[in-house]
């Protein structure tokens, strides 16, 4: 037998002895399904005025502009700017 | 945009259990579900009391989503978790995968018969005409329809509970955190609320 068969007989036993050291995912993976419900509206498809006591403002269907309108009530939310 | 996120700031909650009142009076939940309450550890233990206010955190990778027999669970572009209660089987998995215990089963009947699972909304309804009596009915209220933000959030008295984007309230949180200018070993109105930079002169002859 030639060295370099010798050597390729080597490297194939240790590739296969080394091959059930490999390690693999041992936490189960879950897939997460299809939503089966009923479609929802989005916020911003509704008109402003539509519910009494509301102060925002925005155009209608317009996704930008409802953004806009909750980040100004979002920032209400701290006060050093407020007393500032 | 956007993902609505919630954020309790605990030097700050007093437990005076106004967001959960908020909630409920918002939404008319009924009897026995409590979709948001206040949870305190070291009761009473001076300096070491801290509390917080849990709902739904509205997750990025929800569990309950992954583990509902029957995907009534979706998620909306602005974040919000919501799910569909005339799909919902009140099998109560969504219970047992939730770190939070944000899901929360209506009882009835001598038995205990467990109905259709109740959880926080962010206040944005759910799989209804939006403003309608059927939404009200089944989800409680949808202030994200009105341009608005969630009850309890918009009522804190202290502001320790905010909500709404997270970007915008995790930079309200910092701008907070930097005024107090210190860290959470120390507690009382100075640590929550900042103290002023110019301390007033005290009047003479008053006492220290």
């Amino acid at each position: 037998m030639t060295t370099a068969r010798r050597l390729m007989l080597a490297v194939a036993a240790v590739a296969v002895g080394l091959s059930a050291c490999g390690e693999r995912d041992q936490v189960t993976v879950y897939k997460q399904g299809q939503y089966q419900g009923k479609p929802d509206t989005k916020p911003w498809e509704n008109d402003p005025g539509a519910s009494l006591y509301t102060s925002s403002k925005w155009n209608k269907g317009d996704k930008t502009s409802w953004e806009s309108a909750v980040r100004t009530r979002n920032l209400a939310q701290n006060e050093y700017t407020r007393v500032e | 945009m956007a993902r609505m996120k919630f954020l309790c700031d605990a030097e700050r909650c007093i437990e005076c259990n106004g967001c959960v009142t908020a909630c409920k009076n918002e939404n008319e939940v009924p009897w026995g579900v409590n979709r948001r309450r206040v949870v305190t550890i070291n009761d009473g233990v001076v300096g070491a009391e801290k509390s917080i206010s849990v709902a739904c955190m509205h997750c990025s990778d929800a569990p309950c989503m992954a583990v509902c027999p029957v995907d009534c669970f979706y998620r909306t572009e602005e974040g919000v978790v919501l799910h569909d209660k005339d799909l919902c089987i009140g099998c109560g998995y969504c219970f047992y995968a939730c770190p939070f215990g944000a899901p929360q089963f209506p009882q009835a009947g001598a038995f205990g018969l467990r109905g259709k699972m109740d959880k926080c909304t962010f206040c944005a309804g759910g799989p209804e005409k939006d403003l309608s009596k059927e939404e009200f009915a089944k989800y409680g209220s949808n202030r994200l329809a009105q341009g608005k933000l969630p009850a309890c959030a918009e009522m804190c008295s202290t502001k320790a509970l905010l909500g709404g984007d997270g970007d915008v309230i995790a930079d309200i949180y910092r701008q907070r955190v930097f005024k107090r200018g210190k860290g959470s070993e120390v507690w009382g109105w100075g640590t929550a609320y900042g103290k002023p930079d110019q301390p007033k002169a005290a009047p003479a002859g008053a006492k220290s």
